[in-house]
């Protein structure tokens, strides 16, 4: 096992994101069941004729890992590995909706082409010319950290830097399905905050965050990758094992970590797989949570990884995403857990460089 | 670099067999399935042909045993069908008798359900349960429950070389210890999604496909499943396996040229065929058989032979893609010549490239077109996709 420093990051998200240095100091709670994206400043980083022709997958793709690229100091990264729980969804819909309101007929290939759930990366690497290792995870809620433990194996296996990252889209189509079936909360509960809602669902919400892994520490260094881990199916029991068994592992105990990043989500069902962890193995340790920010979107744990890496620079933990009251003297050792439904949980560790 | 990656086991299900003995079977007999469409309504009926696999939906979930108020997708089932059997080829009854994984490929997913419910379901509720079967993460979860895998289990979705990247991350996760047996492969059921799809890219073949021919007339697409069971060498050692043989080059890379089109020359392909060799520690004389891409479009049949030809020049290995018997399987089709390409180095056999006739001018490759008996040692198998995703996987006997 080698190293692997996060030497920069790019987040795009339905918060102003585009500072890494601000953090989350400024962002506030979302208040609509489902939250659009906070736009980024697309011509910054995408020519203007392209700007029209992207999907809004590949625009935050592009905008995300192009900030992650600069900040490292990387043209042209040796692997680009994404994960997108339901790729390009919005294409997928368009087409799909064309194929059925038209019963087959007119359709053009637009939609289609872009429908693939490896757009964004394939997207990426074009724009870079880039023809390196390209890889596309689809896992539900653990498609970025299984991009994560594939990009920590490339390096092992002797490249130097991978660009890894995180990408799902708001489909309104999908949307709609998912109130159906309650994975979307209600209008009228968000008038309480996410964690006290009590209600089935979540906020849905889309984003993208890339991270540029590398085997050296750069002056811009924001942590040291140094494990992922992830479990089809645990019971909330099993939980508290696993993460232990997870830091020691890794040489640590619970009482190494400084900080937890839980994935709550206001699930009134699933969320005590977070608050049995908390109320116990975790009761003396610094726990935050961002959802509240981001939303959930299969591939919102990067937003959760890019929030600790914003913890361990800044060394600060601003108050808006902390749950209890315990100050850490300094940030040395970060955990996060995501889970989704009981199932695809992970684990992540990081530490600051 | 030592040796490969063991294979312990093999399931498929295709329009060719419901298992390895029969798509074997099939492929011996020179019997393509390819067919006109059923189980899809759709307008193209009559101008498409279709590796399809004559079983309904319901048929597949009685040979499961799941209940019928089940929510498998027809990617699901057919996957579940082929995980099952590579198990018991390799003689597993605990699954969990070591550090298991499984890592599935698939581009439908649930859309065959979506598209089916796309607006009922707002009015029946009774459909609903099909909504969560549209992820492609979830036809993955679902065979792993079935199966009882609880670690790592993921997919991979890079269009149409996505099955030749779930074998090698399970390779490269042996490989490198995180795992100690892994379940690889990947499934797709055909769909109106691509149907149409592809068609509006023009690229649907009217008749029976003819890869790497002259007058190719586009791609037959089609239905499959299959997974491979790879395990490490303490594994394979300690319950004293049977090895069908190993992976031992894998490598992927992207062509950077366009969403869908191939570069004219294969840029690549050759890149990943090279990258590959590397790998496995071989140079291009040590290959004895490709089993080609070969989608008979216009486009990859002339990229893929620029590329064959940049890679081993006028030392051609012999050469044949098995796209005419069972179509264009999409995210499953580097699964289903991951099994065939075992197969022929288990049987010494290099299976026929049906149809072709002419060959392409500008590289002259002549597939094999009868069942070839000849010593065969190591395979190159090629998977590309959307996206500009080029994959190899080499297979060697020992």
């Amino acid at each position: 096992m080698g190293n692997y420093y996060i030497n920069g990051i790019g987040c795009v998200s339905a918060q102003d994101s585009s500072d890494n240095e601000l953090g989350l100091q400024n962002f506030v709670a979302l208040t609509e069941n489902v939250a659009p994206l906070q736009k980024p400043d697309y011509k910054k980083y995408i020519k203007p004729t392209m700007i029209r022709r992207m999907s809004v997958g590949v625009k935050m793709g592009v905008v995300a890992s192009s900030m992650a690229l600069q900040e490292a100091n990387v043209e042209v990264p040796e692997a680009i590995i994404t994960g997108s729980g339901m790729g390009c969804l919005r294409d997928s819909e368009k087409f799909l909706k064309n194929i059925i309101d038209n019963e087959e007929q007119f359709l053009t290939p637009t939609a289609f082409i872009q429908s693939t759930h490896n757009t964004v990366g394939g997207q990426i690497a074009l724009g870079l010319a880039c023809k390196a290792y390209n890889v596309t995870y689809v896992h539900d809620a653990t498609s970025f950290e299984t991009s994560l433990i594939d990009g920590m194996m490339i390096l092992d296996e002797g490249e130097q830097n991978v660009l890894v990252g995180g990408v799902d889209e708001i489909g309104n189509h999908t949307t709609e399905l998912h109130k159906l079936i309650d994975r979307v909360k209600k209008e009228e509960t968000l008038k309480n905050s996410l964690l006290n809602s009590k209600t089935k669902g979540s906020i849905y919400s889309e984003g993208s965050q890339f991270f540029v892994l590398e085997d050296k520490k750069k002056g811009n260094c924001y942590a040291q990758l140094l494990d992922v881990t992830i479990y089809n199916k645990l019971s909330k029991n099993e939980v508290t094992q696993k993460l232990e068994a997870f830091l020691m592992d890794n040489n640590l105990t619970i009482s190494d970590i400084d900080v937890v990043v839980l994935g709550l989500n206001g699930e009134v069902d699933y969320d005590a797989y977070y608050t049995t962890l908390q109320n116990t193995l975790l009761v003396n340790t610094t726990q935050v949570y961002y959802k509240h920010f981001s939303g959930e979107y299969n591939t919102a744990s990067a937003f959760g990884m890019w929030t600790a890496c914003t913890l361990l620079k800044s060394q600060k933990v601003p108050g808006n995403i902390q749950l209890n009251d315990i100050q850490p003297t300094s940030i040395k050792n970060v955990v996060l857990y995501n889970q989704y439904r009981g199932e695809n949980h992970s684990f992540v560790l990081l530490k600051s460089c | 670099m030592g040796k490969g990656v063991a294979i312990t086991g093999m399931g498929i299900i295709s329009s060719i067999g419901n298992t390895v003995e029969e798509n074997y079977q099939s492929l011996l007999q020179k019997t393509p399935g390819i067919s006109k469409i059923e189980g899809i309504s759709t307008i193209h009926k009559d101008h498409i042909k279709v590796g399809e696999i004559k079983i309904s939906n319901e048929d597949l979930s009685d040979l499961l045993n799941l209940p019928s108020s089940n929510n498998y997708s027809r990617t699901a089932l057919l996957a579940e069908i082929a995980a099952k059997e590579a198990l018991k080829s390799a003689g597993i009854t605990d699954v969990n008798s070591c550090n298991t994984g499984l890592i599935s490929a698939t581009s439908v997913g649930g859309m065959d359900l979506t598209e089916k419910y796309f607006y009922s379901l707002f009015e029946e509720e009774k459909n609903r349960k099909y909504i969560e079967s549209h992820s492609a993460g979830n036809s993955s979860t679902k065979i792993a429950n079935s199966l009882g895998i609880t670690g790592f289990v993921s997919t991979i979705s890079t269009a149409c070389s996505s099955a030749a990247n779930s074998i090698m991350l399970g390779a490269r996760m042996i490989k490198a210890g995180k795992l100690d047996r892994v379940i690889v492969g990947g499934a797709d059921c055909l769909s109106k999604f691509t149907i149409n799809g592809f068609k509006t890219l023009m690229i649907l073949s009217e008749t029976n496909c003819k890869p790497f021919d002259a007058n190719r007339t586009g791609l037959n697409l089609g239905e499959a499943a299959a997974f491979l069971v790879l395990e490490s060498d303490a594994c394979v050692k300690a319950d004293n396996k049977k090895v069908l043989g190993y992976v031992s080059g894998y490598a992927n890379a992207n062509d950077a040229f366009h969403q869908t089109a191939s570069s004219v020359d294969g840029e690549g392909a050759t890149l990943a065929m090279k990258k590959a060799l590397k790998v496995a520690g071989l140079c291009s004389g040590d290959i004895d058989y490709i089993n080609a891409h070969g989608t008979a479009t216009e486009n990859n049949d002339a990229s893929e032979s620029q590329a064959i030809r940049r890679v081993f020049g006028d030392n051609l290995p012999k050469v044949s893609s098995t796209k005419a018997y069972t179509g264009h399987t999409l995210a499953a089709a580097a699964a289903i010549e991951a099994v065939y390409s075992v197969m022929a180095l288990q049987n010494n056999l290099v299976f026929p490239n049906l149809n072709f006739e002419t060959p392409i001018k500008e590289t002259n490759i002549i597939p094999e077109t009868e069942l070839l008996q000849k010593d065969l040692h190591h395979v190159l198998s090629n998977s590309f996709g959307f996206g500009g995703n080029c994959s190899t996987l080499i297979f060697s006997k020992e």
